[in-house]
């Protein structure tokens, strides 16, 4: 199985060839490269796929990767069913984005700069999935992070574009200070980073607790907390949520890859690849069920406003990680894995969709300016649409099965899960309504942008619609292979939730002991509420298009809330970035460095002046002086040599 | 380890003699001054290289030595021999002062001969120091090496090098006095200036600790610590470039240097127990240096300001007296020579073409000069700690250590990848992305001479970030000694362990 090494090392061969060669030398061809690198990893992938299925998995180290003392940490792989649903999901869905690239960035200056960085991406994103243990997770969780950084600061001359880039790197970082901690904390309870170890000796520290500033917290509890501060930056939750809006920056393919179905995803794959360490720990669970609630009905909310076209689809991928994280919390890691896979082709679909508009409206992403767009673009507008009745969780496509399953678990899941429940559905009628107001906005109604835009408007060529076509198709049957035993058993079949029994082994599976009534009315309902946010949006949008102006102006302050992001960004600007900042440069310049070290400690300036003043007219005299000093010191070291000898 | 001729003598005389030969050299042949340069250095750098293959990494005692009576009446001796703390010191200094020479190859315009003179005794002193096992021999290099420091920011500087140069001298002055007092006490104390047989020597507490802030009094101010950093700024932003790379890739680090050499194994017992202070001390600079980059406008100055914070992460691994964080810290030193000092080359390489250090200056350099801009974010990203880079495996050793040290400063230290990653990136972005500033329109692409050593340091950027194990090899023996003798306390009078430990 050693051939599982070339997943990761293709695309990094392909980052190596572009960077080096790219400017100069394979210039508009970098795509071949970089495509065929991860056209190889999918191939590899599905070897590797087939390996896993026959119940052949692996845990190897390659090499020791840092010895101190009795910290000792390898770079090594694990291969089981987890890893191999993440390197599905990432070869095949990196694949399709740099075939869409060749159609979406063929103009671009960048052009062999943006491969290389989807390439190093893809072997950034293969190495965070296959490590087998946490120093290496931390080294793909960094990495993947730069990439992000790089390319949505791709176009690095407009400022906004570089901010955000910064912003998203800075803001992990926040999260990555607390896993990098908790880390170090793995390291100090079990002697070891290895995942294996660690999770074979999570059970008997189960108990034990540490003292914080005079209390007494539970040590699992701390490591999970801890750890889980990265996933909440790197999947964007709150409150850590604010960098992904502005990652729209960046080219829109990397949207689709990076900020939807892969890299975000990283914190709801570590926290189910990390489920021995989270399930000992009923309050760390807890609080992963609720920060995932919180998060998905509050980027729901801000979703419903905003003009943005993948401003709300970003919003609407920070309100499915929660989705995701609700069914971690809960503890059905395999549902929130399922999720996180059926997700990936319909959140990766609707960015490509989405990049098609901008690519024929020249770039405009104010939806008020679209409208009509169904009749110059079918293929764009027949897939969105799908996409959106996916992420909707109309039956039966992909996006029905996957939330579905995730309601229903949290509906049994006891303590929070009834709430979160609650929470999840009406963030599900908000999904329902934004995706389809952002549906009828574009594609339906009057075209409203500029005759020049109108001229202008085309189908994108097939370089990039058939990868729309081949997502619309995970979007519609991803789902499949999650069917729940009361949808499969009307058609006679027992089990047909393979994916919940392929993963078992790694995540485990919650049995739940409920009546197939209350299974049914629990589905019906969110199955009823998706379809009246979809009504909601079609009165407001097609029927009465009077309504949102209107409502928008009676409700003038909660509008206000939500068009502004219930002003998180000013709020942290207020309260982080500015203080910082005038710290630096009044206090600890100013005051500190300026007067009060100068001036306590020694009084240079004004000695030194004084000496300056005697050194220009003396020129080296200082130098001198310096030798005679050492000379001096020299001559009364002898001294006190010969003295004592004496 | 010995091999047939005397390396480390060489080493440190190969660059002296050849500068002061060069000094026969004709006032306006400054080609041959500068490729005879060339030549000793890289000749130096070549003879260093058996320290690196040759290393016995199986022991903590001193390899290489030789050992000559010098005054035999007083007991001073000619005792050089590096160990796992200094071999990879030793090593830096030769491979900076090449890249020295490369850097200032165009942008050294006056007295060239001087200048070539001068960086050559900086490298044979500073190797000096750090092979030097003889207090006597240490002291004479160790104030060796500040005249030409000094002569460098006072004559090749920027427009306030007068001001920085003497700020740089009255620091150290008083620094080293207080060091040549403590070297005077301990003489007359053991009747040796042997430094490995004073590390036998067993002090009174009391003493120890009158000695060890004498000791810290010229340390310090070299690291530069938190509160006696502030001549550093001045100095690094003051200096000729290729005077920064040294200042900053070695030496700074001839005071981490002291403190692991002297400090520790001579006053463990004060050492240990000032370890918490040493450790406060180290957040704040790491802290504090990092928030005052935001409030720089020079590009030198923020890196200087930058190199405060990271030698805190130096001095925390050190004190935090456990392998993880001393080794980390040992290995921070190296690291924090190459990626500093790789950056303040970077900054060379646009000074000679703007004469301007104001970050507003610049802006949209990554359109201008691409290949430049790469190199700058590969060590931007070293110095921002990011894993598979060089400054990952020293900064996460020395989080960890200090952890385990003392929670607190662990979790505080932490903090500096945030406030890192933030005053960098900020640099980053304000001199590379945007529009492209008038000032830069028509700069000239980055030439060979120019590349070839930001080239070597980016292969030791990857080369320690994937594989440090090659370099940390070097250290396990000598740290788990040190620390050995430390945390059992070398000076206790029952030295029933001194059959074992003695001798080196």
């Amino acid at each position: 199985m050693q051939y599982y090494l070339l997943i990761p090392l293709l695309p990094l061969g392909a980052f190596l060839l572009n960077i080096m060669l790219g400017r100069r030398v394979i210039r508009r061809q970098a795509h071949w490269p970089s495509t065929l690198a991860v056209a190889g990893s999918l191939v590899v992938t599905v070897m590797v796929l087939l390996d896993v299925m026959s119940g052949r998995t692996l845990n190897e180290d390659l090499y020791v990767w840092i010895v101190s003392g009795n910290f000792k940490v390898s770079v090594g792989f694990m291969i089981d069913q987890l890893t191999a649903v993440m390197l599905v999901v990432v070869t095949s869905v990196s694949f399709l984005v740099h075939v869409y690239s060749i159609g979406y960035m063929q103009d671009d200056p960048g052009y062999y700069r943006f491969y290389a960085y989807l390439s190093l991406f893809t072997f950034s994103m293969l190495m965070l999935v296959t490590a087998n243990n946490f120093l290496q997770l931390y080294f793909g969780w960094e990495a993947v992070g730069l990439c992000s950084y790089l390319l949505i600061g791709f176009w690095y001359e407009k400022k906004s574009a570089s901010d955000a880039g910064k912003k998203a790197f800075i803001v992990n970082r926040f999260g990555d200070f607390g896993f990098g901690l908790g880390v170090i904390m793995v390291f100090l309870t079990f002697g070891t980073l290895d995942y294996v170890s660690v999770f074979n000796g999570a059970g008997g520290v189960a108990a034990q607790t540490v003292n914080i500033l005079g209390a007494d917290v539970n040590l699992i509890t701390l490591i999970a907390l801890l750890l889980f501060c990265g996933a909440v930056g790197k999947s964007a939750q709150v409150p850590l949520h604010v960098w992904l809006p502005d990652a729209m920056e960046g080219p829109t393919p990397v949207s689709a890859l990076i900020h939807a179905a892969t890299m975000v995803t990283a914190g709801v794959f570590m926290v189910a690849r990390l489920n021995p360490i989270f399930s000992l720990s009923p309050v760390a669970m807890d609080v992963v069920a609720v920060v995932g609630a919180v998060t998905a009905l509050f980027a729901a909310t801000i979703a419903l406003v905003q003009n943005d076209i993948k401003r709300v689809i970003a919003y609407s991928t920070i309100s499915q990680l929660g989705y995701m994280f609700i069914a971690c919390g809960v503890g059905a890691f395999g549902a929130g894995i399922f999720h996180l896979y059926t997700h990936a082709f319909f959140k990766a679909l609707l960015f490509l969709c989405a990049g098609s508009v901008m690519h024929a409206m020249g770039g405009e992403v104010d939806m008020q300016k679209m409208g009509g767009l169904k009749r110059y673009m079918p293929l764009t507008y027949w897939t969105m649409l799908i996409a959106s009745l996916s992420i909707s969780g109309i039956p039966p496509l992909a996006g029905f099965f996957s939330k579905d399953e995730i309601l229903w678990v949290a509906f049994n899941g006891g303590g929070v899960g009834r709430a979160v429940w609650a929470i999840g559905t009406l963030a599900a009628v908000l999904t329902a309504f934004y995706s389809f107001r952002l549906i009828y906005l574009t594609f339906h109604g009057e075209f409203r942008g500029t005759d020049e835009q109108r001229h202008h408007l085309h189908e994108s060529p097939a370089v990039m619609t058939v990868p729309l076509a081949v997502l619309c198709v995970g979007a519609v049957a991803a789902g499949w292979i999650g069917i729940p035993p009361i949808i499969s058993s009307v058609f006679g079949v027992e089990d047909a939730n393979w994916f919940a029994g392929f993963l078992k082994p790694v995540v485990g599976h919650p049995e739940i002991e409920a009546p197939h009534s209350t299974e049914a009315l629990v589905m019906g309902f969110s199955v009823a509420v998706a379809a009246v946010g979809i009504a909601v949006a079609w009165v407001f949008y097609i029927k009465n298009r009077e309504i949102p102006a209107v409502l928008a102006r009676r409700c003038g302050i909660l509008y206000r809330l939500l068009f502004n992001k219930y002003y998180v960004d000013e709020i942290y600007s207020a309260t982080v970035v500015r203080p910082a900042m005038l710290i630096a440069r009044y206090v600890l310049v100013g005051l500190s460095d300026g007067v009060i070290i100068e001036g306590v400690v020694n009084g240079v300036p004004a000695l030194i002046n004084r000496f300056g003043a005697r050194l220009r007219r003396l020129q080296s005299g200082l130098l001198q002086s310096y030798a005679a000093v050492m000379a001096l010191g020299l001559v009364l070291l002898m001294a006190v040599v010969v003295m004592v000898l004496k | 380890m010995e091999i047939g001729y005397p390396l480390l003598s060489t080493l440190i005389f190969l660059p002296i003699f050849g500068g002061l030969l060069m000094l026969l050299i004709g006032r306006n042949q400054e080609g041959v001054v500068k490729w005879a340069a060339l030549f000793f250095s890289t000749l130096n750098l070549v003879l260093s290289l058996p320290l690196f293959s040759e290393f016995d990494k199986s022991t903590y005692m001193m390899q290489f030595v030789e050992r000559k009576p010098w005054i035999p009446d007083w007991g001073i001796e000619y005792y050089v021999g590096v160990d796992g703390i200094s071999v990879l010191l030793v090593l830096l200094s030769t491979l900076i002062t090449v890249l020295c020479v490369l850097i200032s190859w165009n942008s050294i315009k006056t007295k060239v001969k001087e200048f070539y003179v001068a960086l050559l005794l900086i490298e044979g002193a500073m190797i000096g120091v750090f092979c030097s096992l003889d207090f006597f021999l240490f002291y004479i290099f160790w104030e060796a090496m500040l005249i030409p420091m000094y002569l460098m920011i006072g004559v090749w500087g920027g427009p306030r090098r007068v001001y920085a140069a003497i700020k740089f001298f009255l620091y150290t002055l008083v620094g080293s006095v207080l060091m040549l007092v403590g070297i005077v006490v301990l003489y007359l104390k053991a009747g040796t200036f042997n430094i490995l047989d004073l590390s036998q020597a067993s002090l009174p507490l009391n003493l120890q600790m009158w000695l060890f802030w004498a000791f810290f009094a010229a340390f310090a101010v070299k690291v530069p610590m938190f509160p006696v950093h502030t001549w550093l700024p001045d100095a690094h932003t003051e200096a000729p470039t290729a005077g920064s790379v040294v200042l900053a890739a070695i030496l700074i680090k001839m005071g981490a240097y002291g403190f692991l050499r002297f400090s520790l194994p001579l006053f463990p017992e004060a050492a240990k127990a000032m370890a918490p202070v040493m450790i406060g001390l180290s957040v704040v600079a790491i802290i504090y240096g990092g928030l005052v980059c935001f409030a720089q406008t020079d590009l030198k100055r923020l890196i200087a300001y930058s190199s405060v914070s990271h030698m805190g992460f130096v001095t925390l691994g050190i004190f935090a007296l456990n392998p993880q964080g001393m080794e980390g810290g040992i290995l921070y030193m190296i690291n924090h020579g190459i990626v500093t000092g790789a950056l303040f080359l970077c900054v060379g390489i646009v000074y000679d073409r703007t004469h301007s250090r104001e970050i507003a200056d610049y802006g949209g350099l990554a359109s201008v000069m691409p290949v430049y801009a790469g190199f700058f974010m590969l060590f931007t990203l070293a110095s921002i700690g990011l894993p598979g880079l060089n400054g990952f495996v020293s900064e996460f050793l020395v989080i960890l250590g200090g952890f385990k040290a003392k929670k607190l400063a662990g979790v505080l230290a932490a903090t500096g990848i945030i406030i890192g990653a933030g005053y960098m990136l900020w640099l980053y972005q304000r001199v590379f992305f945007t529009g492209v500033n008038d000032n830069i329109a028509r700069i000239e692409p980055m030439g060979l001479r120019e590349a070839l050593p930001l080239l070597l340091l980016s292969v030791f950027v990857f080369w320690i970030g994937v594989h440090p194990d090659t370099f940390l090899g070097f250290m396990h023996e000598s740290v788990n000694h040190l620390l050995e003798g430390v945390n059992y306390g070398a000076s206790d009078t029952m030295m029933a362990v001194k059959g074992l430990t003695g001798g080196y």
